[in-house]
């Protein structure tokens, strides 16, 4: 794994909380000698803070696509919460979103989620995306910019419904519990619910996060 | 030898021959359908709308209660109101049906109302009485016109007569029905003096009948003015007959809400109360070590409770937010500073606070600090989405929970504060707890219809 964060005290903070889970391969603290340190290690995960000084954590996940690493998977961290970043970032191409707060377990845990192709939504961020996809049906014909799919620009029920829990603070296995389906079923939901994010080519996500802006 | 049978032909699975008369008629009809259940006909409590005679005699026919309803009204129509009189009659004359949830206590419920009304010397002198005073309106009325009034009039005197009797001596169920209509005619005996009843009664009849005889004197009468005076003849004697009536009714509408207003006031200060002053209280006590909290828990419930009793700022309102999110970051630092508990909010969408919503602040505010109180949770989730239709709010720890059927009656807080919070402005709860495995209060309440359509822009 490698960790991006531009303070050095919680990346020392972080290596040695996980420092038995995880295995750290590189650190950086700033867009430029973070790709650097990605291409030459090729980690699993990247642990990536959303706010980097040099154009932020999206630049580095963007670069890293560019130079064709598809395994490397980024997991965006930040203390913030500012959705538009936050959404910058997952549309940039990062697996999962987690805030800083999250105890050293959980952490672990998500990092081996995004290791194994998963998504990782924190409640903060599920809340974000439902905000964004909300009122698509009702939506004036402004915010209707056709995509290849059309499906992509909807949730459809039931992921609305996972996307609910976990704003709510349900863990995975809570949710499969409380809806009656596996674990694995949320799993692949969640995926469903990040690919459309990544893909969909809505106005309304754009024009969303604008609004998040001004506010 | 072998025993006769009869009837010849062996009764279905279920036949039940009764003695009553109303159950022969059932076995007669059931021959001719089979269909009937082979009860006697009893009026129908379960499923009534008004006397339950329809709802029985569908049962006990084994019709649909709305298919005879309909073919009631029908008829009454067609019939010119001479139904009506007939289903009061029915409701005196048919006995109720057995309350299943009384049927233990032994209460005579399965006499008819007549049964009883007909020891009612009382009742039956009021019912006379006004049948005659309707029919004196109804003769008065037919000298002017002897159209519709009259036809449809005349069979609503016998209705009346009976609905006193019905109401002075149905069971309380089936009083409990009429009181709203019937409640004027109770004010005839017990509220005047009877000395004062009967110089009322008196002067009523002596203006009646001089207006009647002058109306009558006049009837051919081309004049138009003559006529004038003894209909204000009459008028003045209705007044004074049916005047008390009319006050009685209107006090008693204001009297009851009136009282209905200050109940809910009370509740509504009782709530607040326990928001503010037994939840700092409450606080005090499990800090009663550290007198530096004690104090400036106190202070601040001082000043909340004078903005609320001087400033006419209520306490657990969700003051000074402009919008749903706001309130709810509210919340969370109030939690936060008072409780010590981390709060992780969730929002989506926004929208502009109104009394009901704030409501729902104050229920939801009131659920956080239970939580933060009560279940021992490191954290504590608050989720609130707004769509078009409606906001919900959940409020969710992973603490000890409790078993929602063994909360004792005088904790006020979930009963209190908010479900009758939000019950009072149309609001649903549902709660969620379980030993072990935390609680989630979910909230849910409308947009008012204005908001709604703002948001579907």
């Amino acid at each position: 794994m490698v960790l991006v964060d531009d303070h050095g005290l919680f990346r020392s903070g972080v290596r040695s909380e996980l420092g038995r889970a995880v295995e750290v391969v590189g650190e950086a603290d700033d867009v430029a000698p973070a790709i650097e340190v990605i291409t030459s290690t090729q980690p699993d995960v990247v642990l990536l803070d959303v706010h980097l000084p040099g154009g932020g954590g999206a630049a580095v996940v963007a670069a890293i696509r560019e130079r064709g690493l598809p395994d490397v998977r980024f997991l965006a961290l930040s203390a913030s919460d500012a959705p538009e970043d936050v959404i910058a970032v997952i549309r940039a191409g990062a697996r999962g979103y987690v805030t800083k707060t999250i105890s050293t377990a959980e952490l672990a845990d998500a990092i081996r989620r995004v290791a194994s192709g998963d998504a990782v939504f924190s409640h903060r961020l599920a809340g974000f995306v439902l905000d964004a996809f909300a009122s698509a049906d009702t939506s004036g014909p402004d915010a209707v910019k056709p995509s290849f799919d059309p499906e992509l620009d909807q949730l459809t029920a039931r992921e609305r419904d996972v996307l609910r829990l976990i704003a709510q603070g349900y863990t995975y296995k809570e949710i499969a519990r409380e809806l009656y389906i596996s674990v694995k079923t949320v799993e692949s939901h969640v995926s469903s619910v990040l690919r459309k994010l990544q893909l969909s080519s809505r106005h309304q996500l754009t024009r969303w996060a604008a609004e998040r802006r001004l506010a | 030898m072998q025993e006769p049978t009869w009837p010849p032909n062996r009764p279905p699975e279920g036949w039940i021959d009764r003695p009553d008369r109303a159950g022969r008629w059932g076995t007669r009809f059931r021959r001719l359908q089979g269909t009937c259940s082979g009860e006697p006909l009893r009026r129908n409590r379960d499923d009534r709308l008004g006397g339950g005679v329809a709802a029985g005699l569908a049962r006990w026919r084994g019709f649909n209660p709305t298919a005879v309803r309909v073919v009631f009204v029908i008829a009454t129509l067609f019939s010119q109101g001479t139904l009506v009189p007939f289903y009061f009659m029915a409701w005196l004359l048919i006995p109720g049906s057995v309350d299943v949830a009384a049927a233990g206590s032994g209460a005579p419920e399965y006499a008819s109302v007549w049964s009883k009304a007909r020891h009612d010397s009382r009742g039956i002198t009021l019912a006379v009485g006004v049948a005659s005073v309707l029919s004196i309106l109804l003769l008065i009325v037919g000298v002017f016109s002897a159209g519709l009034v009259q036809t449809w009039g005349w069979p609503q005197v016998v209705s009346a007569a009976c609905l006193v009797l019905i109401w002075r001596n149905a069971p309380a169920h089936e009083q409990a029905l009429l009181r709203r209509v019937g409640g004027a005619l109770a004010s005839i005996g017990p509220d005047a003096t009877p000395r004062g009843n009967r110089l009322r009664i008196a002067g009523a009849v002596v203006l009646l009948a001089g207006g009647i005889g002058w109306l009558v004197s006049v009837h051919e009468s081309v004049s138009l003015l003559r006529p004038l005076g003894g209909v204000v003849l009459v008028l003045a004697g209705c007044v004074l007959l049916l005047g008390p009536w009319w006050l009685r009714i209107a006090r008693d509408l204001v009297l009851e809400r009136q009282a209905r207003a200050r109940a809910e006031e009370r509740a509504d200060m009782a709530a607040r109360v326990h928001d503010s002053v037994l939840q700092t209280l409450a606080l005090i006590q499990r800090r009663a070590d550290d007198p530096a909290q004690v104090t400036q828990l106190a202070r601040a419930q001082e000043r909340e409770l004078r903005s609320w009793l001087f400033e006419g700022q209520a306490p657990g309102s969700v003051s000074g937010a402009g919008s749903l999110a706001a309130g709810i970051r509210q919340i969370q630092q109030d939690a936060e500073a008072r409780h010590g508990v981390p709060v992780e909010v969730v929002t989506v969408s926004d929208c502009p606070l109104d009394e009901d919503l704030a409501a729902l602040l104050a229920a939801a505010r009131e659920a956080v600090v239970n939580a933060a109180k009560w279940s021992g949770a490191p954290v504590i989730a608050l989720f609130a989405e707004v769509t078009p239709d409606d906001v919900e709010v959940v409020v969710r720890d992973r603490g000890k929970g409790f078993d929602p059927l063994s909360v004792p009656a005088d904790r006020k807080g979930l009963a209190e504060s908010i479900h009758r919070r939000m019950s009072r402005h149309g609001g649903t709860v549902a709660v969620q707890a379980a030993v072990g495995e935390g609680v989630k209060v979910s909230l849910k309440m409308p947009r008012a219809a204005a908001a709604r359509s703002a948001a579907r822009e």
